[in-house]
C-alpha cells in the first residue's frame, strides 16, 4: 500500500512537472485551436485563413532570440522558389502607370473588402517607392531608384518579378507578402507593379 | 465643450498638412501637441459620464445595478481594478479581460442575456454602446495607477503563453501576424508609427493608453475593438467579441505593459 502510495505521488510529481513545461509545439496545437473557436468567418475571410502552411508554421515558431537555423531557412527558401509561376508569355514588365496605382492602393482579402473589385498591393505601407510620395512606411527598405541602381537587365527584371510573386524565395520569413503565390494580384497587375520597379521612365527611377 | 471640438479641427488640418510638409515629424508628436492644446476637453469624458450612469443604474430584468460586480479587486472596486486586468475568476473558471467581466456582471447581477449585452459590442453611426461607455468609466478610474498584472495562477500563466503564440502567428494570404507590424522598433505603416509590442517600453506606451477616444471615427474604442480591427488588417477572419483568444492576447499584451502609468481614455488620431 505504502509503495502504491509513494509511485502515485511520483506520478502526480511527473504529471505537474509536466503541465508547467508545456512544449512550444504544443502551445501552438492550444493557439490554433483557440483560435479557430474564436473567430468566426466573414465575407471572403474563411477559418481555413488560420491554418499555416510550412513557411508560416516555422517563421512564426522563430523569432526573437531564437533564430531560425541556415539549413531550414535555405530549405524554406528553396520550396518557395519552385512555386514560382512565370508568365508563359515570356514578358515580365507591364504598365507603370497601373503599377503606380497598385502599389498605392490597400484593399484587398479584408473581410471588409469586397472580392469582386481588384486587389492592391499597398507596396507603400512598407516602401519608398517614387520621391512625390510622402506617406510610405519603413517596415522593407527603400526602392526608390530601384531599377536605376541595380540595372534595367533581364536579370533584375526576373529577380524583381520573382521577389512580388514570392518574397520568401530570397528571405525566409521576410514580412513581406507573397503577392503572387498568395494570389493577392494576378500575373497581369504582378507585370505593372515590375515596370514601377524597372520601367526607365517609372518615377521611381527619376 | 464646442470650442474645444474647433481647436481639435484645427488641430487635425495642421496634422495632415505637417504630416505631408515634413515627413520626418513623428505623428505621434504632432498627436500629444494638440492633446496639450486641448487640456482636459477629451470627448472620452461624455463616455465616462454615461459608463458612470450604467453602473449605478438599476437595469436588467433584475433591476440591479453592477455596483456589486467583481471586476478584480472585489465586488463594487472600480478604482485600480483595471490595472489588475486580465485575471482569473473563480466564479466562472475563466480567465476574463474588462470586457467579458462586465458581460459576465450584466448577464448574472442584472439578468440580462448575453446575446442582449453583446449586441452592440463596439458603437458607429446612430448606435451607442453600453460597453463603450462602461468600459470608459471604469479604465478612467486607474489613471495615474500601475499596470500589474499578476500572470501568476496557472490558467493565467496558460493564457500568456497561448497569447504570445497568437501574436507571432502568421497566416492569411498575406503571412501577417501582428508581430509583422509591431515585432520591430521605429517601423511605420504609411506614416503611422507602429509600436514594438513584444518590447515592454513600447508595450507600455501602447497598451496604457487605451481605449481611446478616435478623432477620425468619433467614437471612443475599447482594446476589443483595438484587437478586432487588427485583425481585420491582418487578413484574418472576424474575431469574437471577448473571445478566448481576444482574451489570451490581450493578457500577453497587459503583462508585458506592467509597470508602464496607466493613462487612458486616451486622445487618438
Ligand atoms: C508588409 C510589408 C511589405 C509590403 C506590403 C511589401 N514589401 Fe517589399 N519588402 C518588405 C521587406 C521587409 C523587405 C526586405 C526583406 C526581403 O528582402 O524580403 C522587402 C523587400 C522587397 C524587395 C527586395 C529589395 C532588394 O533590395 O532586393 C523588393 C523588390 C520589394 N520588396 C518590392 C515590393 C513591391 C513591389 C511591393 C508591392 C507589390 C512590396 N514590396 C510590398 C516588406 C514589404
Ligand atoms: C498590417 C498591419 C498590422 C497588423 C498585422 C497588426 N496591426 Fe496593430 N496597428 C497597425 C496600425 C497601422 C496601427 C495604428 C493604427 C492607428 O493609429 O490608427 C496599429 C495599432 C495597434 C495598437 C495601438 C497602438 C497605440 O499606441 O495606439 C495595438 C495595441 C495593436 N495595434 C495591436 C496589434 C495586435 C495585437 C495585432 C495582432 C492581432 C496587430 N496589432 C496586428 C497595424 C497592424
Amino acid at each position: 500500500m505504502k509503495k502504491t502510495i509513494g509511485t502515485l505521488a511520483l506520478f502526480g510529481l511527473i504529471a505537474a512537472g509536466c503541465a508547467a513545461m508545456v512544449s512550444d509545439e504544443e502551445r501552438e496545437a492550444q493557439a490554433l485551436a483557440m483560435m479557430k473557436a474564436s473567430f468566426k468567418e466573414s465575407g471572403q475571410a474563411k477559418l481555413d485563413r488560420l491554418d499555416q502552411d510550412d513557411m508560416q508554421k516555422m517563421c512564426s515558431r522563430y523569432h526573437g532570440d531564437k533564430v531560425m537555423p541556415r539549413d531550414v531557412g535555405e530549405k524554406l527558401e528553396k520550396e518557395q522558389q519552385a512555386l514560382i509561376k512565370f508568365p508563359a508569355d515570356g514578358k515580365l514588365v507591364g504598365d507603370w502607370k497601373s503599377g503606380e496605382r497598385i502599389a498605392q492602393s490597400g484593399v484587398g482579402k479584408q473581410f471588409s473588402d469586397n472580392p469582386a473589385n481588384p486587389n492592391g498591393a499597398n507596396c507603400y505601407a512598407c516602401h519608398q517607392l517614387s520621391k512625390a510620395e510622402l506617406a510610405y512606411g519603413t517596415i522593407g527598405p527603400s526602392l526608390y531608384n530601384f531599377g536605376k541602381i541595380r540595372g534595367f537587365t533581364p536579370e533584375m527584371q526576373k529577380y524583381a518579378f520573382s521577389k512580388v510573386y514570392n518574397s520568401q524565395a530570397f528571405s525566409a520569413c521576410s514580412s513581406m507578402p507573397r503577392f503572387g503565390h498568395s494570389g493577392i494580384l494576378t500575373e497581369a497587375q504582378i507585370k505593372d507593379v515590375v515596370a514601377l520597379l524597372m520601367d526607365p521612365e517609372s518615377p521611381v527611377n527619376k | 465643450m464646442a470650442r474645444n471640438f474647433g481647436l481639435m479641427a484645427a488641430a487635425v488640418c495642421a496634422l495632415a498638412f505637417a504630416a505631408h510638409a515634413q515627413q520626418d515629424k513623428s505623428v505621434i508628436d504632432e498627436i500629444e501637441k494638440y492633446r496639450a492644446a486641448l487640456g482636459d476637453g477629451n470627448p472620452a469624458e461624455l463616455w465616462e459620464a454615461r459608463g458612470e450612469d450604467l453602473w449605478k443604474q438599476a437595469r436588467g430584468p433584475k433591476k440591479a445595478s453592477l455596483e456589486k460586480c467583481d471586476i478584480g479587486l472585489g465586488p463594487g472596486v472600480v478604482k485600480g481594478a483595471y490595472t489588475v486586468l486580465p485575471k482569473y475568476f473563480g466564479d466562472t473558471d475563466k480567465v476574463e479581460d474588462l470586457e467579458s467581466r462586465l458581460v459576465t456582471c450584466m448577464v448574472t447581477l442584472q439578468g440580462f442575456t448575453r446575446e442582449e449585452v453583446v449586441k452592440d459590442p463596439f458603437g458607429g453611426p446612430g448606435k451607442k454602446s453600453d460597453l463603450e461607455a462602461l468600459v470608459a468609466y471604469i479604465t478612467g478610474s486607474s489613471r495615474g495607477m500601475k499596470m500589474n498584472v499578476a500572470g501568476t495562477h496557472p490558467k493565467e500563466r496558460e493564457a500568456y503563453e497561448i497569447g504570445q503564440k497568437i501574436f507571432f502567428h502568421r497566416g492569411g494570404p498575406h503571412d501577417f501576424a501582428c508581430s509583422t507590424c509591431h515585432g520591430d522598433d521605429n517601423l511605420r505603416i504609411r506614416l503611422q508609427d507602429l509600436p514594438n509590442l513584444s518590447k515592454v517600453a513600447d508595450a507600455q506606451r501602447a497598451y496604457t493608453t487605451w481605449p481611446a477616444y478616435r478623432v477620425s471615427q468619433g467614437e471612443l474604442r475599447s482594446f476589443q475593438w483595438r484587437l478586432y480591427d487588427c485583425f481585420r488588417q491582418q487578413r484574418f477572419p472576424e474575431l469574437v467579441y471577448t473571445s478566448p483568444a481576444s482574451i489570451a492576447l490581450t493578457m500577453y499584451l497587459a503583462k508585458s505593459a506592467n509597470g508602464g502609468t496607466y493613462n487612458a481614455p486616451a486622445i487618438k488620431r
